[in-house]
């Protein structure tokens, strides 16, 4: 046996290193380490509850509307006040707007250029993945402006991102009229142009409609040009659906939610079948955290417990390791569409699971169901309507905002006693996906995914591995908050 | 000016301009932040990143969003830079510095080598070129260093609004700058490419960095200045909840008229600002940003008078004019400043104004 310390991987949101057992050229195991402590959870004690929204935000330059938009529903579930419905339609478009920033930032960024690497250059498919080289090939230089020209939604409706105070318990601080809600289609009609023309080289609609792993196959072989098509070529090249099977079971929190009902469905999805989400079920454990640990063992996140400890015994990260009924959970778009009953991914699932290659198909399906629900949201705004409320803060409450970020299943659990912030608790989701063992030596969901990649000789960070981390598209800030 | 730099033993400079003459290197290292700086500056839109790095003749050696090294090859990139083999021009940090626990760093450590990330830091400064703090927590510990700063987060060169931090304050950079402080909390995308273009031209100097190493171009500014609400303001018609078009100085926590930026001057994400966002100003781009006496969204008053007055005013004339500004209020700003959207227009125009 071999053991490999891989890391830092660029192209990864934040700090992440992973040690590797390597036996007969495969992985034999894998220890995921998330080398960075923020402290996020203890410098909200003391605070005035509305500051959470100063500062979550500040956790992750990535997720930060949906940071943001956790700590706004955790209050407002404190304060038992719903924002009106303009203000919820804008909440939702500001996170959908982000989550397809984000989707996107992953495509071109973070996944593709590893298809161009030297490593595939006798690839017959070689020259095509020149496009996406990292730091400036054709793709890259093409999306950003589009990228750049799509968030002017953020200008618009939340002042800037990342980072944003505009997304309050009661909706929004930014009422818009007409002139807005146009310039808003507007935005919106710009980045369905871009991913028509460039990404899938197909209609929104025509790719959102592909309900089966055949159909997918036959729209593939059917034309050519797009990114997407591009990806589905190199990725069955690279074996990538072979690579980085998920736990079995998966979890959404339910997101986009419209008159008490979410978009995407809130649930588990569980050996092949939808169940409901039991919250009570959700702990954390600490056995291999650098945390101090409870005498109880692990906690729900309502009463958990934050406080770094570098010397705890046989701990290997700041990464907490969540657990659902002491279960090992994935959670992402892939997730979020299979709970959602979406056919496409729910016929993926069927035919060869969660890997990397679906993982990253299920967040294009996303993409396009998130633009035609922008454009309903934003024709759906009346103007002369209220969008923001407000509601003093009850001096002793409890709250949870529990939402989908981009990389899947977001929770923030607050405490408030005497006005102030008592205890505050946050379980991001690539704690979820990249947590470290817990107290029954399960590992968590990466760690499982990593075993049985191939390595091929001399690689010390082995490719397989690139795309498997990078098909959950981790985001190592948020995860050690 | 070769003549300016201080010794230079290891002879990097001379390589360096034998080198690729006018081409400068960049290499841009996350320390204990959010990322969201760099994530900023991917909203580079005029010109956009890919761009603005041509325009200053910018090579990136490393960004951890994206560049396509990984592992082995990262570390050999570090190597070659401390052994002087490979020219560093621009050392770009961001996020906060990490010094805990107990000033070992063990809470950020490098992955792959287990180095504490500020000991990393404090070997590549010295040996670049220009040394720039990409966003508050990197010019001065900013949020990370917020409560009671368990992490014992400080910036490069200052620990909130005191000289020193990592570096010091004696600290110069080869090029005999101290660090560039690009805070902002994100930092604009446009202060980031706008920096290293001057630094790339060669046209950035100390005279045009402040007290804290901000770059002046966007810092000698208030964040006041083009604020939209200005005709709010100068009556002193104030919004008492969040979404209310009126001056969020009053009772909103605003303190634009004493914050350093150009960021209603500028566009953020296109037209954005904070305040057109409808939130106010809580001062990102200052040294002790990250904590306030009171909650950000409310205006700390004492008799009355907001505690934070406008830069450079004096109170007495503050509350003079505030008191005679009231009673002139129009009845449209009284009652637009309470509304979310404009409840009563201007009033009719004549066709010609005088």
């Amino acid at each position: 046996m071999t053991r490999l310390v891989a890391g830092p991987f660029n192209r990864v949101e934040g700090d992440l290193e992973i040690r590797l057992d390597v036996e007969d050229g495969r992985i034999a195991a894998a220890y995921v380490n998330s080398p960075l402590y923020r402290g996020f959870e203890q410098i909200l004690v003391g605070k005035a509850p509305a500051d959470a929204l100063v500062y979550v935000p500040r956790i992750c330059g990535i997720c930060s509307v949906s940071q943001s938009i956790a700590a706004a529903a955790a209050l407002a579930n404190a304060q038992g006040l719903r924002p009106p419905e303009n203000g919820a339609h804008l909440q939702n478009i500001v996170l959908a707007a982000e989550n397809i920033a984000d989707h996107l930032t992953h495509f071109y960024l973070f996944f593709m250029p590893d298809f161009a690497r030297g490593i595939y250059a006798g690839e017959p498919w070689a020259k095509a993945a020149a496009r996406f080289q990292a730091m400036g090939g054709d793709a890259q230089r093409e999306f950003l402006p589009a990228r750049a020209a799509f968030l002017r939604i953020m200008g618009l409706l939340a002042g800037h991102w990342p980072h944003t105070l505009g997304l309050q318990p009661g909706g929004t601080t930014r009422a818009i009229g007409r002139a807005e809600q146009t310039r808003l289609l507007g935005y919106i009609a710009g980045l369905r142009r871009f991913l028509e023309a460039t990404f899938y080289g197909d209609g929104l609609e025509a790719v959102a409609a592909l309900d089966s792993a055949d159909a997918l196959d036959a729209w593939e072989a059917d034309a050519s040009g797009g990114d997407l098509r591009a990806f589905l070529a190199f990725s069955r090249g690279a074996g990538l659906e072979r690579l980085g099977p998920g736990p079995g079971l998966y979890l959404s929190f339910g997101a986009y939610p419209l008159d008490s009902r979410p978009a995407f469905a809130r649930g588990v999805w569980d050996g092949g079948a939808t169940g409901p989400l039991r919250e009570e079920d959700i702990a954390e454990d600490h056995a291999r955290a650098w945390m101090v640990r409870a005498a109880e063992g692990p906690r729900p996140p309502s009463r958990g417990l934050t406080l770094p400890d570098a010397d705890a015994a046989d701990a290997y990260s700041w990464c907490k390791a969540p657990r659902l009924a002491g279960r090992v959970a994935e959670t992402g778009a892939f997730a979020r569409q299979l709970v959602d009953g979406q056919p496409l991914v729910m016929s993926l699932s069927t035919r060869s699971g969660s890997n990397a290659r679906n993982r990253v198909i299920a967040r294009t399906v996303e993409v396009a169901r998130l633009v035609l629900l922008l454009e309903r949201w934003t024709a759906a705004v009346r103007p002369d309507d209220p969008f923001c409320v407000t509601m003093p803060m009850p001096d002793d409450a409890r709250g949870a905002g529990m939402i989908e970020a981009a990389r899947g299943s977001l929770g923030h659990w607050l405490d408030i006693r005497k006005g102030r912030i008592f205890n505050y608790q946050i379980i991001a989701p690539t704690t979820w996906n990249f947590s470290p063992r817990d107290g029954s030596g399960q590992p968590g969901a990466c760690e499982a995914a990593l075993v049985g990649a191939p390595v091929r000789p001399g690689e010390a960070t082995p490719i397989a591995v690139q795309h498997i981390v990078r098909s959950f598209d981790p985001c190592m800030v948020c995860t050690v908050h | 000016m070769p003549g300016d730099l201080p010794p230079d033993a290891s002879g990097i400079a001379a390589r360096e301009a034998a080198d690729e003459p006018g081409r400068h290197t960049l290499f841009w290292l996350q320390s204990g932040g959010c990322g969201g700086c760099s994530m900023s500056l991917l909203n580079a839109d005029s010109p956009d990143l890919f761009a603005a790095l041509d325009l200053g003749r910018i090579d990136v050696l490393a960004h951890p969003s994206l560049c396509e090294a990984s592992g082995e090859d990262h570390h050999a990139l570090i190597a070659e830079i401390l052994a002087g083999r490979q020219p560093l021009d621009i050392l770009c940090v961001e996020g906060a510095i990490l010094r805990g626990p107990s000033g070992t760093g063990r809470f950020h450590l490098q992955p792959g080598t287990g180095k504490p990330v500020m000991r990393l830091v404090e070997e590549l400064a010295p040996i670049a070129r220009h040394v720039v703090a990409i966003g508050s927590c990197t010019a001065f510990g900013g949020v990370s260093a917020a409560g009671d700063n368990v992490t014992e987060a400080c910036g490069l060169a200052f620990d909130g609004a005191e000289p020193g931090g990592l570096l010091g304050p004696a600290f110069r950079s080869r090029s005999g700058l101290p660090p560039i402080s690009i805070a902002g909390c994100p930092t604009h995308p446009g202060w980031i490419v706008e920096t290293l273009v001057q630094l790339g031209h060669g046209t950035l100097g100390a005279s045009d960095l402040d007290a804290f190493g901000r770059p002046r171009f966007y810092a000698d500014h208030l964040v006041h200045h083009g604020c939209t609400r200005n005709e709010f303001y100068e009556y002193k018609a104030s919004a008492k909840e969040p979404g209310q078009l009126g001056c969020l100085m009053e009772h909103m926590g605003c303190i634009g008229t004493q914050v350093h930026g150009d960021c209603n001057m500028r566009a953020w994400n296109g037209e954005g600002s904070c305040i057109r966002g409808g939130y106010p100003c809580i001062g990102c781009t200052e040294p002790r940003f990250g904590e306030r006496d009171a909650p950000f969204l409310e205006t700390p008053k004492r008799g009355g008078i907001p505690v934070g007055l406008p830069t450079d005013m004096p109170k007495a004339w503050f509350v003079a004019l505030a008191s005679l500004a009231k009673a002139a209020t129009p009845e449209r700003l009284r009652r637009n400043a309470l509304s979310e959207r404009i409840a009563v227009p201007p009033g009719k125009a004549s066709g010609k104004p005088k």
